[in-house]
């Protein structure tokens, strides 16, 4: 069974303007030693998709129509706030994509990670390897000399030293280091990586992906990560879940996705990536806007941007329909359609 | 012909009085011709957006001369740089910064007029008729003109900034990242404008990215940077095939490894 299920997960933000359905069904699986992409536009609801599963999205203005979301065998959906804040941090890691406003400027970074380290020892007193009934400063130059390792881990050179720097002691790609070992201190099961490169430049981006590469087959850790980059999808990533507008509308392995993608939402998005070789005028944009999610469209909600669009895709949802084992896609024209 | 000629400049900055300096641009050099478009590309801090500011004339150079059309920028009169302003314009990365949430579109686009021609104003109807033409220009209607910047998406955004620098009929635009904010299916949409617009109105482009397959759609010559200086430049083709230098390579090595895995 998967570390991570979500299934028919719904959810709905208030606003001024009415109930927005910014997740309309999700279902998504992570298994450990996988990295599944998750992409989209803006606003497409990848996000909430991630902090749903932390259960970090406030209800209210969120509401939670429907669906489970299922970690390790129980259903987050039924946690409360305690139980929740045991699981985060030391059995779901959370990188987002900011890594200067994630650490605290006023605090050294080795307090800051010692400081998750100790909240992870409390569910799970292995995590420091000294009895629980250490004293507090015992407890604290252990989390310290884990948080020295974690550092030397993900690539920060003198992690001895670096542990006394404030964040602003640091590059953005090296902050972003920090906010990686912060996030698997604690030796999570799951880490959520929401845009963890966006913020960086090329090369840094390419250390970073690499380095979370090399963590999860060394930690055997299931991730997921959230992008709207489909090349860091296609650099790092052994599956891909492409969503749009609440909906996820095709998934699989990420080869057969990229190589041949069935809904047309996943098509026009690898059409509008730049690469080499394009003659002038050849990149293909998506037209139209993302719809409104208070009054979605009735039936796919990609349809009123869709140039395959028939009368009856206005009619419901189309239900994902398997291409081959492991690839899916949520487009009633599919059957009509040769790969 | 050569429109702008940057010449061996050099920009430093001392923080505080007795700070080291910190040399951001060094012996930098760079011919723009008329109605090329000419990419420059490096990481975060190589001092881009520092060149850019020079360009337009925001701040002086430390050593080194830009010429425009001939004429140095730092020797001009604030009269002749403030008519010289009105041929160089540059769009930002950010569209969300900047543009300021209390000016409807129409202030905002019709602001540049406002300003420029204060010697031979506009009549008010004129200048609307302008702003509804400029908007048309980048893919926006005469509905639009009363809306705030909040009410648009991103991409309609950033089409508002590019009607606001091409509201004086520029000859020369820097656009510094102006798709980075963006999603790739948007980009899509506003590269293929700016080169719509750019065989159009004779547009010259300097095209800042850290993007190297948008540099590489976009322009015809590029310049890379690293730490202050140019380390490489030349013609697109020529210099993503067979880049002469460890940094260029190493730039072009790192853009390219996902897009072989998308396109196989």
């Amino acid at each position: 069974m998967a570390l991570l299920e979500i299934r028919d997960l719904h959810l709905s933000m208030r606003s001024y303007d009415g109930e927005a359905h910014v997740l309309n069904g999700i279902d998504l699986t992570v298994e450990r030693g996988q990295i599944r992409g998750l992409v989209g536009e803006t606003g497409c609801g990848k996000s909430l998709t991630g902090l749903s599963i932390s259960r970090l999205v406030p209800t209210p203005p969120g509401r939670y129509a429907r669906g489970e979301i299922i970690f390790d065998g129980r259903d987050l959906m039924a946690f409360d706030d305690r139980a929740m804040r045991k699981l985060r941090g030391k059995h779901i890691g959370m990188i987002f994509q900011d890594p200067t406003t994630n650490l605290n400027p006023a605090f050294r970074v080795g307090e800051q990670l010692a400081d998750v380290a100790l909240h992870a020892a409390v569910s799970d007193a292995d995590i420091l390897g000294i009895p629980t009934a250490a004293s507090r400063r015992e407890k604290r130059a252990v989390a310290h000399r884990l948080a020295v390792e974690m550092l030397r881990k993900v690539g920060i050179r003198d992690p001895d030293l670096r542990v006394r720097d404030y964040p602003h002691q640091f590059s953005g790609g090296m902050r972003q280091r920090v906010l990686i070992a912060m996030a698997l201190i604690g030796r999570p099961d799951l880490l959520i990586a929401d845009e963890p490169t966006t913020a960086l430049d090329v090369t840094v981006q390419a250390q970073i992906l690499k380095l979370i590469q090399q963590l999860v087959t060394e930690l055997d850790l299931a991730v997921l990560l959230i992008t709207h980059n489909l090349g860091v999808v296609a650099q790092i990533c052994t599956d891909v879940s492409v969503m749009y507008a609440g909906n996820i509308v095709e998934e699989g392995d990420v080869a057969s996705v990229f190589k041949a993608p069935r809904h047309p939402y996943t098509a026009a998005l690898l059409a509008a990536v730049p690469r080499a070789h394009l003659e002038r005028g050849a990149l293909k944009g998506l037209p139209g806007v993302v719809p409104d999610l208070i009054k979605p469209p009735q039936g796919c909600r990609f349809e009123p941007r869709c140039a395959l669009a028939i009368a009856a895709c206005t009619a419901g949802r189309p239900p994902p329909v398997a291409i081959e084992p492991g690839h899916s896609a949520a487009c009633i024209r599919l059957t009509e359609r040769p790969a | 012909m050569t429109l702008l000629a940057v010449d061996n400049v050099r920009k430093t900055y001392k923080p505080r009085k007795h700070d080291a300096e910190v040399v951001a641009l060094d012996d930098v050099s760079l011919a723009i011709d008329s109605g090329e478009c000419v990419g420059l590309v490096g990481e975060s801090g190589s001092g881009k957006s520092t060149l850019a500011r020079l360009i337009l004339a925001l701040e002086a150079p430390t050593a080194g001369t830009i010429s425009y059309r001939g004429e140095n920028l730092a020797r001009l009169p604030p009269a002749s740089l403030l008519r010289l302003r009105q041929k160089m314009q540059i769009v930002f990365q950010d569209p969300y910064a900047s543009l300021n949430p209390r000016m409807t579109v129409r202030d905002i686009v019709g602001e540049p007029l406002m300003i420029h021609l204060r010697d031979r104003p506009m009549p008010a109807r004129a200048r609307l008729d302008r702003v509804v033409e400029l908007l048309a220009t980048v893919g926006l209607k005469r509905e639009h003109l009363w809306r705030f910047p909040h009410e648009f998406s991103g991409g309609q955004r950033q089409r508002i900034c590019i009607a606001r620098a091409l509201a004086l009929e520029p000859e020369f635009v820097i656009l510094d990242e102006p798709t980075s904010a963006l999603d790739v299916s948007v980009q899509a949409q506003v590269l293929n404008m700016l080169q719509e617009l750019q065989q159009r109105l004779k547009l010259t482009y300097l095209f800042i990215s850290h993007d190297l397959a948008v540099i590489r759609y976009m322009a015809d010559r590029v310049s890379v940077m690293q730490s202050g200086r140019i380390v490489e430049a030349g013609a697109t083709e020529t210099l993503f095939r067979g880049p002469q230098t460890d940094y260029a390579r190493s730039l072009i090595a790192a853009s390219q490894e996902g897009d072989q895995d998308i396109f196989g």
